[in-house]
């Protein structure tokens, strides 16, 4: 066959395309390692310059300061203070309230769809939680504001219009898809070998579904809870409306409540650049990546184990 | 052996995961030949066409070792040229695998990947492959038509025409008729017979009466051992090796 | 007979859910279609937005979300092409590709907004204009290209997933021929691969654009703005963005029951806007599955 004399030029290009491929396959790795170094650098004058670390250090941000305010947050006020502690409170009541809200449900409807449901209830159902997961979590934040907190304020009798219980609730809604989508996939991926093995011996679907499947499918059902939670604590937009905003040092879920990613979000648009404010914000980012990304280590091991334990043993 | 025309494999092994799936096998055929290939599944029948084109580069963990030629140069060396072998010894598989394309540019696709683009040049090529592999009449007004649209005989002749397209030197059939009606194979068998002046063909096929029909030579393969190889009526009529003499009087496989 | 209970539970949960969605929905459908007409859409907020339309934040999410698309769509398909026709099989870098783009998914979107801020903003934008424009400053603020790019690598791991879910429905075989007829690669992959892959590419694409189109947190300072006089025409230009636009009205309204119309029906169009876009995908996506259903 005679070869046309652009060959060597096109072999050139092919060349470049090729390896422009194999690069941009590190992106992933690459975006990665940037948000933890650029993230990371703006944090880090808090160990290092003596200038920030005047106003904001580690043991300013976790320790008590003084008798009567202990653990304050207070970034802009005559004497900035900088405890992150009650930061940290108000993230961890509200995702607790929206994972009690949410893991429950979400299971629960995991359940149903794939060991109960007739086939074309559950082409129904998950489209259905689909859309969930596709609202905005600025919507979700929207209508928790303007119309959840009023009917939640009266039904639990609280104060405050906008408050823990509130922003968990609105939070669990965001948290229901993953939860739903991930225990699902871990249910079904159960092979039908154990169902009807069961089934054989006598057992009834419900039996089938809590004493075989659900063990069976464990891993994958903690790595959903997992995954619901790393998203609860990094989520921004619903708690930034829906929870009040007050940085209060305390536990309790009617009272308002201000998380570390809706903090960062309130802030930083007015914050100095290089400021002790401005690197306590990053070093809240930094705290936030490094969590959730410990919290999908595990989602990932779990899932690992699922699919070690359903298809590599038998 | 330098300088000889044809394919000649040289105590060829090929071992994946601590198995062998080929052991020292040597064989040869000629421009003007069909070599049948004979033997039951798992032979090894399909991992030598693997081989001998090089499509076995995309199966990972295998150990290849032995000499391959082609008219006298190396094939299975890490520097060979392996797009260019492949287009030197053409594959048909055994399922018919038309791309997803109009029957025009399932042809098309080799030479113009070759470079060939003029439509001038590749109608006149596929006149000949189509005629070469018996389909012409049936396509020649419908080339732009869907490949898929075709029956599986069809099918697989379209594919056969589609490796001639490259004018091979060597055509590999893995099973060409594995699933097709009388017809079709009978169609094919005839398109080979033909082939056979310009090129070396080698058949490897599950059903002995077609080795025996078609074949010049016929080798048999047996757990990846050779264990006989040699001219189609002497094997056919005076076997040496008593597994040979029961395979295709159908004892066994 | 217990059984049957915890079965009934299981559905109670499923009708609880729905439940939820179908108020959600309704109540959003229901209030944001009053004030809606094509006056609201195609005109720009007056009388400190409680008054007049969305129009500078509909051009603006649009202008955004395409930026983001022509980065994150050869990125992200190239990262598919790479996992799936490259990379020996169960390699080292191949687990670890995949498990940074697992992880980049579950990264907060907030923290996008603050890597944004200190790579783009900070690092990449200043250094554009200390080395191109002698310190003037032009690209090392907020501005559209850096909330586009911040977006384009949040919506990577949507675009890598579906392009790979796309490219394993196609057959070995179609592979195996084009290498067999003598096809390199990249030949390989450009006329056999990519042709078949379009609809996954398209499905990642559109669920970038509807996951893009609704994010808030990143883009709060890297170029969203409050309120902007004129629309967005250069790269380093801020933009108003119907999320950003809703979080405002509700949050900063000078008379909240004034702007409650206008509220809802900006979250209507973007709620429209991202579900539109979403059923196109599942659509898709459907389509795709069943061929790989029917191949296998």
């Amino acid at each position: 066959m005679n070869r046309p004399k652009t060959m060597t030029r096109s072999r050139f290009a092919e060349g470049a395309v090729e390896w422009l491929i194999r690069a941009s396959a590190f992106s992933a790795i690459v975006g990665l390692f940037l948000i933890f170094i650029f993230i990371g650098k703006e944090a880090l004058p808090i160990l290092t310059s003596p200038d920030v670390r005047k106003e904001a250090n580690i043991s300013k941000l976790f320790l008590p300061q003084d008798q009567a305010h202990p653990y304050s947050w207070q970034p802009v006020s005559e004497i900035p203070k900088y405890s992150i502690l009650p930061l940290f409170v108000g993230t961890l009541k509200m995702t607790l309230v929206a994972v009690l809200f949410a893991i429950p449900l979400a299971l629960g409807a995991a359940l149903f769809t794939s060991e109960f449901s007739p086939g074309w209830l559950k082409e129904f159902i998950k489209p259905i939680i689909e859309l969930l997961a596709g609202i905005p979590s600025v919507v979700l934040g929207f209508f928790a504001l303007m119309v959840m907190a009023s009917y939640v304020q009266e039904l639990f009798g609280i104060v405050y219009r906008l408050n823990a219980i509130n922003a968990g609730i609105a939070l669990g809604l965001a948290v229901i898809p993953i939860v739903y989508t991930v225990a699902d996939d871990a249910l079904t991926s159960v092979p039908k070998s154990y169902r009807e093995a069961s089934m054989a011996m006598g057992a009834s679907p419900w039996q089938t579904a809590w004493r075989v499947v659900f063990p069976a499918a464990l891993p994958g059902i903690l790595a959903a809870c997992v995954l619901g939670f790393g998203r609860a604590i990094g989520e921004t937009m619903i708690v930034l409306m829906a929870s009040g905003n007050a940085a209060i040092m305390s536990w309790n879920l009617a009272k308002p409540a201000r998380s570390l990613s809706a903090t960062i979000a309130a802030e930083l648009g007015e914050v100095v650049v290089g400021s002790a404010h401005y690197h306590v914000l990053f070093f809240i980012g930094i705290s936030l990546f490094i969590f959730t990304f410990v919290l999908n280590m595990f989602a990932h091991w779990f899932v690992a184990r699922l699919q070690k334990k359903v298809l590599g043993t038998i | 052996m330098t300088g000889q025309k044809g394919l000649q494999i040289e105590e060829l092994s090929i071992r994946a995961d601590g198995r062998d799936l080929l052991r020292s096998v040597s064989l040869e055929v000629r421009p003007g030949e069909i070599l049948g290939i004979i033997g039951p599944a798992g032979s090894g029948k399909t991992t030598l066409l693997r081989c001998l084109n090089r499509l076995a580069d995309l199966d990972e963990g295998l150990r290849i070792s032995g000499r391959v030629f082609l008219n006298g140069a190396s094939i299975l060396g890490r520097d060979a040229d392996v797009v260019g072998i492949r287009r030197k010894i053409g594959l048909v598989f055994p399922v018919p695998t038309p791309l997803p394309l109009s029957i025009f540019d399932n042809l098309a696709f080799g030479p113009r990947i070759g470079g060939i683009t003029a439509v001038e040049e590749l109608r006149r090529m596929m006149e000949s492959s189509l005629k070469s592999a018996y389909l012409w009449e049936e396509v020649n007004d419908r080339l732009n038509e869907p490949a898929a649209n075709l029956s599986g005989g069809q099918q697989q002749r379209l594919c056969l025409a589609r490796t001639l397209m490259l004018e091979p030197e060597i055509l590999l059939l893995d099973e060409p008729c594995s699933g097709l009606d009388p017809i079709s194979t009978a169609q094919i068998e005839e398109a080979l017979k033909v082939l056979r002046k310009d090129m070396a063909i080698v058949l490897v096929t599950n059903n002995v009466k077609q080795a025996s029909r078609v074949a010049d030579k016929t080798a048999f393969l047996l757990l990846g051992e050779l264990v006989e190889f040699a001219p189609t009526r002497e094997l056919f009529t005076t076997p040496r090796d008593k597994r040979t003499e029961d395979y295709i009087t159908g004892r066994f496989g | 007979m217990i059984g049957i209970f915890f079965v009934a539970l299981t559905a109670l949960c499923c009708l609880i859910i729905v439940a939820l969605v179908a108020v959600i929905l309704g109540d959003i459908a229901w209030f944001g279609w009053g004030s809606l007409n094509l006056q609201f859409l195609l005109t720009a907020p007056q009388q400190g937005m409680t008054e007049g339309g969305i129009f500078p934040a509909i051009f603006g999410t649009v202008f955004l979300v395409l930026l983001m698309t022509i980065a994150v769509i050869p990125l992200g398909v190239m990262t598919a092409i790479y996992l799936h026709e490259y990379a020996p099989r169960k390699s080292m870098v191949i687990r670890w590709i995949r498990l940074a783009i697992e992880n980049l998914a579950g990264v907060p979107a907030i923290v996008f907004g603050l890597f944004g801020l200190g790579f783009f903003i900070e690092f990449v934008g200043r250094g554009i204009d200390r080395i191109f424009l002698d310190g003037q400053l032009a690209f090392g603020q907020p501005a559209i290209i850096w909330a586009a790019l911040t977006l384009a690598l949040l919506t990577l791991p949507t675009v890598v997933v579906a392009t790979e879910e796309a490219l394993r429905a196609i057959p070995v075989s179609h592979r195996e021929v084009a290498y067999s007829l003598g096809a390199t690669r990249l030949q390989m992959v450009r006329r056999v691969v990519l042709p078949q892959a379009v609809g996954g590419i398209l499905t990642g694409g559109i669920l970038a654009v509807s996951r893009g189109a609704g994010e808030v947190a990143p883009i709060l300072f890297t170029g969203a703005a409050y309120f902007l006089p004129y629309l967005p025409n250069k790269l380093n230009d801020q933009f108003m963005e119907l999320g950003y636009h809703i979080y405002v009205l509700a949050t900063q309204s000078p008379d909240v029951e004034k702007t409650k119309p206008i509220l809802y029906s900006t979250v209507f169009v973007l709620l429209v806007l991202t579900f539109a876009l979403n059923f196109t995908a599942i659509w898709i996506r459907s389509r795709i599955r069943r061929r790989l259903r029917a191949e296998k």
